[in-house]
């Protein structure tokens, strides 16, 4: 009945690349043989609509049971699809002529783009939530079309309610409280530009300057600059998400998105005109029970992440009551019931079909947890080192009380990564910081999860669904075997440790068996990429990079060279008492510091320092190496990759590297005809934003693709290096560039210095005999 | 008179016997009655006029005319030395090269000779600090040579510096420093430590270019040469003989020089160190305990430094010039004189203490690549006759063989390390697949030229010096070696002395004889 009732159909659906839609579009192919689809689908920020569809559904393994019956000719399949680029928020959904048309032909509209993620900002909840469904009811009344409108809401409009909750609009209850939907719209863009005006005062300017100094170090006036923007723009988000919380819950919501979803409801009844509206509400959607197979899921959604969080070890208690209803329903109930209350047709379909189990075949909260526990207890979770986690036993604690000790655990972390990242720490000790902060976000998320879901198990509107019985009733036994809806016919022990819990650990990717951590391998996969022979220019720095020295060594070392003892000693006590002040202009800017540091070479004869500085070479730079840097350096060259030193060193210091290079740039120094250094630079020491812009012209000039490029680097001041390139490579990071590194998935190499080499205490020369001494320079020579 | 080598029959009443390690020892308990240990000879007596004895040597040498007839006025004159590998530990200042160097320069300016050039000759060995230069040659004559640029450190790789001289009947190229071949007379001054050292060995390794070198030293040729310390057993030296014919024909006189030094080899407080166990008196058990305590303890850097600083007593027992082959037939027999020991029979297992020093670790660090050389390739290599370890047999080395290396000295071992044997540690496959790229590397010629670096194709050759000695055991086992680094040499790694025995024990038996030969001081066994 249900597929004859849609044949022929052409049938438009919006949020086809969601988790509902997804199911939906397969469903319908694969069952409703003779309907024609019509998807409207946002453009990427790089991937046009039509594109989308093929990538982010036809991909997806949802439509690996299609293909397989469809061995030679999914494109049949395919061909049923068409995809209009549109989006619900705007006006008239943004759509073309021609799409226009397409869209006007269709028979049914299922709306299901949602802005579903529990903190959304309260604007982009309300153009997505609010306005969506009546925006598509307009462009219908403007066109003048009347088609079958199924639009997909959630059971939780009800609210914050003990008791049944009917299927009924929330204005047609008893407890409306009689909010107008058009003044909320009003006043969220309104806190929209508020809180974007509040961003640009100078002292929140000011803050998001500092913090971005703070992440990056002095990573150059054009990084810290994004870095800042982005900081703002994060910010805007987060007050327009606290704000749609709060004015949710001040009316009587769980969240922005219960509520945005019931004004929406009632802004599609207010607009809807001559279109007929049937609304479809789940409650909360879960991997499938049986269709397109057993535990299918798409996306990470809302209990998943809680799930793992807890088989992780990380959230150990999770506010709720025992014997508390917690609503669950498997993604094809959903998908059957839409395409059920599609079929029945605009005249027969009930209003309101509510799709929950909490009122029929309701899932305590504590069957969940002693299912889940069990079931994690058998199939554990194995952290970092290959050990098995152990989870906890459940109390059910008050709310409060997780919050509590998840707040001062997040308190205790913050401290301790603030105290880390002002150490000058680096390689393995700077990744302790990454831990830390890795830890610290875990515990964010998981207070987060116990802000928003806790809401959810403390629930206690139990939701009913004559509605979607009476359909049920309806049906035929074909109908009933391919499209089951019924949530009586979920066994909830079996759905939980043999559908749910197998699929979403596996779509966790966490480490279900024990031995060492697979990020080893990802290394080596990374390693493997970067030493690809396609890979065109190779980018290096020099200090902590390739050799742990620096041009304060390289000065010292020439510097003491020719002196004696005492004069040692002296130099060392002068450079100390300078330190602070060095290391204070260092912090503020890199070149400014190069500059002031190296007019200390003023008057230093060249012939002088060259000839010491090919015995600094094997003295200090070689002594200092990293030999597996070298090698690294030399496996580029053997694949014939161009290699690239760009270094703030002086060109003299470097010299010795030069077969190691096809091309060295250096700061370098002007020499005056007495064949002395000036102390003055002929070119700016490449720092910064300026190595970034030295290798983006050097393959501009030689014809490389930076997406071909790898650059090797160790400080978050390379930043605009490494964003440059398409392979960064983090060195020995310091703190920042480690957290860096590690959030955005970048390969980190920890390379050190030959073990049981010399250690030199102090970068000085070796110390000429006073024979020497007087023979080479005369009496009285001083350096 | 100091007594001959001998070697002691382990018995339940033997104290335990003391075992090298690295920059430290340990005491080691023998199995009773299957076991012996050799210990080197007692130090000969010294000559005690050494400046007399050279000078008497140079104006009467061997098949030759006296060296002041040789040189006059106009000549170019060449004086090649042997490099810091030698002699091991260096030797107290004043080194014999020295001594030797300022007579040869003292006739050398009494003929009115002007042109002198002073060569280090390095062969593929890396360029020598000032400090040991110094040490080698004295303060007058660097002072006197260094600042006017006359003396040199042989650089096989500087193309405008080397002179092809021809090739031997089997096809052997013959290239040396170019300098040194186009000398009106050429003087090798040797420090002959072992019976490998000198004959046409100093000429044409000393002062050659890989493309020479790479004629004998490799695997066929190493693992044909039974011993290094056997000249007519040995193919290393047969090539160099037949180079040193062509060098004869074609190349420039030569005057060789040759030295001999006692086995006298530790000074205070180290000498127990050559004393035989069951004679320490309180003293030396005070200083062993002490010693072995504190090494223990110190960092390995400072262990290091405090061996590295041992300036070793031992003196010139003999000195021989002129014709090269007749002074080397002399000098040999000097050596033989000093070092052998008279050994009854191959042995099930042998046991090596490795020490911490080595020819190519000379104020370095003894890599693990140079632990396997100096077990497999110098040690084994200490016999006539037959090897010491029967074949099949196991050798079990006692180091610590960490994975360090020294970053300035040996660059390409570290990457010969992590890159070749990770591939292989078969001789012949490397040689085939890998020697090439690391011999013809422009960043190892680099540093091999211009800084302290051995040569880029050196490990290889450190590898081959080994491969008579793999092929030869069964096992090789090294006693409290890093377990990731011996596995990586292709050894197996045992904790302690008794897990060594136990896993010996799948290739030799149950009941195995064991010889340990407790060197240095060195010896060579004469195995019958």
């Amino acid at each position: 009945m249900i597929a004859e009732a849609l044949a022929g159909k052409r049938i438009a659906i919006t949020g086809a690349t969601g988790f509902v839609g997804t199911a939906l579009v397969e469903r319908l192919l694969r069952s409703v043989p003779g309907c024609e689809l019509v998807l409207l689908i946002r453009d990427g920020q790089r991937t046009p609509a039509a594109k989308r569809t093929d990538r982010e559904i036809f991909k997806n393994d949802a439509f690996d049971r299609l293909r397989a019956t469809h061995d030679d000719d999914f494109s049949s399949v395919t061909s049923r699809v068409s995809t209009i680029a549109g989006d619900v928020t705007r006006d008239g959904l943004g759509l073309n002529e021609a799409d226009r048309a397409l869209f006007a032909s269709c028979d049914i509209v299922i709306h299901s783009a949602a802005a579903v993620s529990f903190d959304s900002p309260l604007d982009s909840a309300v153009e997505i939530n609010l306005l969506g469904p009546s925006r598509i009811a307009n462009l219908c009344n403007e066109i003048g079309i009347t088609p079958h409108l199924v639009a997909v809401s959630t059971c939780y409009v009800a609210g914050n309610r003990r008791g049944n909750a009917p299927e009924q609009l929330v204005s047609d209850g008893p407890f409306d409280i009689g909010i107008d939907w058009r003044s909320e719209v009003a006043a969220s863009r309104r806190l929209r530009s508020d809180a974007d005006a509040a961003s640009r005062s100078r002292e929140n300017l000011e803050r998001f300057r500092d913090e971005a100094r703070t992440e990056l170090g002095a990573a150059g006036a054009p990084a810290l600059a994004s870095k800042t923007e982005q900081l703002r723009e994060r910010w805007v988000k987060d007050q327009l998400v606290e704000a749609g919380r709060a004015r949710a819950a001040s009316v009587g919501w769980p969240d922005a998105y219960a509520f945005t979803k019931a004004l929406g409801e009632q802004a599609l009844t207010d607009v809807k005109g001559a279109v007929p509206v049937s609304i479809v509400r789940p409650s909360i959607i879960e991997s499938a029970l049986a269709e397109p197979k057993p535990g299918w899921i798409r996306g990470f959604r809302m209990a998943e992440p809680v799930l793992i969080s807890y088989a992780r070890g990380l959230l150990d208690e999770f506010p709720g009551v025992p014997e508390g209803t917690v609503d669950v329903i498997p993604v094809d109930i959903v998908v059957a019931s839409i395409i059920a209350v599609a079929a029945l047709g605009p005249e027969r379909a009930p209003a309101i079909t509510q799709v929950a189990s909490g009122g029929i075949n309701p899932l305590k909260y504590r069957m969940l947890v002693d299912n889940v526990s069990g079931w994690f207890l058998e199939h554990p979770i194995y952290d970092s080192k290959g050990q098995p986690i152990v989870v906890p036993e459940f109390r059910f604690p008050g709310r409060g009380r997780v919050q509590a000790q998840l707040g001062r655990a997040k308190k205790v972390l913050t401290a301790g990564e603030k105290v880390l990242q002002n150490l000058p720490l680096r390689g393995r000790q700077a990744e302790w910081s990454a831990q830390i902060e890795t830890k610290r976000v875990e515990i964010e998320r998981a207070l987060t999860y116990v802000e928003l879901y806790g809401l959810y198990t403390e629930c206690e509107a139990i939701y009913q669904v004559d509605n979607l019985m009476l359909t049920w009733g309806e049906l035929d036994d074909v109908d009933r075997a391919e499209f089951n809806f019924d949530p009586r016919s979920v066994d909830w022990p079996t759905y939980i440790t043999q559908v749910h819990l197998p699929s979403i650990v596996q779509h966790a990717r966490v480490k279900t068996t024990p031995g060492p951590a697979a990020s080893t391998d990802r290394m080596a996969r990374m390693r493997k990429q970067v030493l690809d022979p396609r890979r065109q220019v190779v980018a290096f720095d020099l200090e902590n990079t390739l050799i742990a020295s620096n041009v304060v060594e390289s000065y010292s070392w020439l510097a003491t060279r020719r002196l004696d003892t005492p004069e040692r000693v002296r130099y060392f006590l002068r450079t100390l008492a300078e330190a602070p002040g060095l290391l204070k202009l260092d912090r503020a800017d890199r070149t400014d510091f190069l500059r002031h540091f190296y007019r200390r070479y003023e008057d230093a004869p060249v012939e002088q320092i060259e000839r010491d500085a090919r015995e600094m070479f094997a003295q200090l730079i070689m002594t200092k190496s990293f030999p597996d840097g070298l090698r690294r350096v030399r496996e580029h060259r053997a694949l014939g990759h161009r290699t690239i030193l760009i270094t703030g060193a002086l060109s003299f210091n470097v010299e010795g590297l030069r077969p190691l290079f096809d091309e060295i740039v250096a700061a370098e120094m002007s020499i005056r005809p007495d064949n002395t250094y000036s102390g003055e630079m002929v070119t700016v020491p490449p720092t910064g934003e300026a190595r970034a812009q030295i290798l983006l012209d050097y393959c501009d000039a030689e014809g490389f693709d930076p997406d071909e490029c790898v650059a090797y680097a160790d400080s978050s001041s390379d930043l605009p290096l490494f964003e440059a390139v398409g392979f960064p490579v983090a060195v020995n990071p310091e703190t920042r560039l480690a957290a860096i590194a590690r959030k955005r998935g970048w390969l980190v190499e920890h390379w050190s210095k030959s073990p049981g080499g010399p250690r030199p205490k102090l970068p000085i020369g070796p110390l000429l005999s006073e024979r020497e001494r007087r023979q080479r320079f005369g009496s009285g020579a001083r350096r | 008179m100091p007594r001959p080598g001998f070697v002691l029959d382990v018995d339940r009443s033997t104290p335990p016997t003391l075992f090298w390690h690295g920059e430290g020892f340990r005491l080691e308990k023998l199995p009773a009655d299957r076991s012996r240990v050799i210990y080197a000879p007692e130090p000969h007596d010294a000559i005690d006029d050494v400046d007399g004895a050279i000078r008497t040597a140079l104006l009467h040498p061997i098949d030759m005319d006296p060296l002041p007839s040789l040189l006059f006025p106009g000549m170019k004159l060449t004086i090649a030395f042997d490099d810091v590998s030698l002699p091991l530990p260096k030797m107290r200042r004043p080194d014999l090269r020295q001594r030797i160097i300022e007579q040869v320069l003292t006739m050398a300016a009494d003929a009115g000779v002007d042109d002198v050039h002073l060569i280090a000759a390095l062969a593929l060995h890396r360029r020598m600090h000032e400090f040991e230069l110094r040490h080698a040659l004295g303060d007058r004559v660097y002072d006197a040579f260094e600042p006017r640029g006359l003396l040199f450190q042989h650089d096989a790789e500087d193309p405008d510096n080397l002179a092809f001289l021809g090739t031997t009947d089997q096809g052997e190229e013959i290239e040396i420093n170019k300098r040194a071949a186009e000398s009106d007379l050429l003087i090798y001054v040797n420090i002959n430590l072992v019976a490998m050292d000198g004959g046409w060995k100093s000429t044409a390794v000393g002062l050659a270019s890989y493309r020479s070198l790479r004629h004998h030293h490799n695997p066929t040729t190493m693992e044909a040469s039974h011993s290094f310390m056997d000249q007519h057993a040995s193919e290393l030296h047969k090539s160099t003989w037949r180079m040193g014919k062509v060098m004869r024909d074609h190349g420039p006189k030569v005057f060789q020089i040759e030295t001999t030094l006692n086995t006298d080899t530790f000074p205070q407080p180290f000498e127990f160190l050559a004393k035989r166990e069951w004679e320490w008196n309180a003293k030396d058990r005070a200083l062993y305990l002490a010693s072995a305590k504190a090494l223990a303890k110190a960092p390995p850097r400072t262990a290091r430094k405090i061996f590295h600083g041992i300036e070793a007593p031992h003196q010139m027992t003999s000195i021989q010039c002129g014709e090269v082959e007749a002074v080397h037939k002399v000098t040999t027999q000097n050596v033989y004189d000093q070092q052998l020991v008279e050994v009854e029979g191959q042995t099930d297992i042998l046991m090596l203490g490795i020490p911490y020093i080595c020819p190519y670790n000379v104020n370095s660090i003894m890599n693990p690549i140079l632990v396997m050389c100096t077990g497999l390739g110098y040690f084994f290599n200490l016999y006539r006759g037959k090897p010491l370890v029967r074949e099949g047999g196991v050798v079990i080395l006692t180091h610590p063989t960490t994975n360090e290396f020294h970053p300035v000295h040996h660059p390409s071992y570290i990457d010969f390390f992590e890159e070749v044997l990770a591939d292989t540690t078969d001789p012949h496959v490397m040689s085939q697949k890998w020697e090439q790229q690391y011999a013809e590397d422009d960043w190892y010629r680099h540093l091999y030229r211009t800084t302290n670096a051995y040569h880029g194709v050196h490990p290889f050759y450190m590898w081959y010096w080994g491969s008579h000695g793999m092929k030869h055991v069964g096992k090789v086992i090294i006693v409290g070696g890093d377990a990731a680094t011996v596995r990586k040499l292709g050894f197996t790694p045992a904790s302690t002395m008794n897990d060594a025995l136990e896993i010996a024990s799948d290739t030799v038996g149950r009941h195995p004889t064991i010889t340990h030969m407790k060197t240095p001081p060195l010896m060579i066994a004469d195995v019958k």
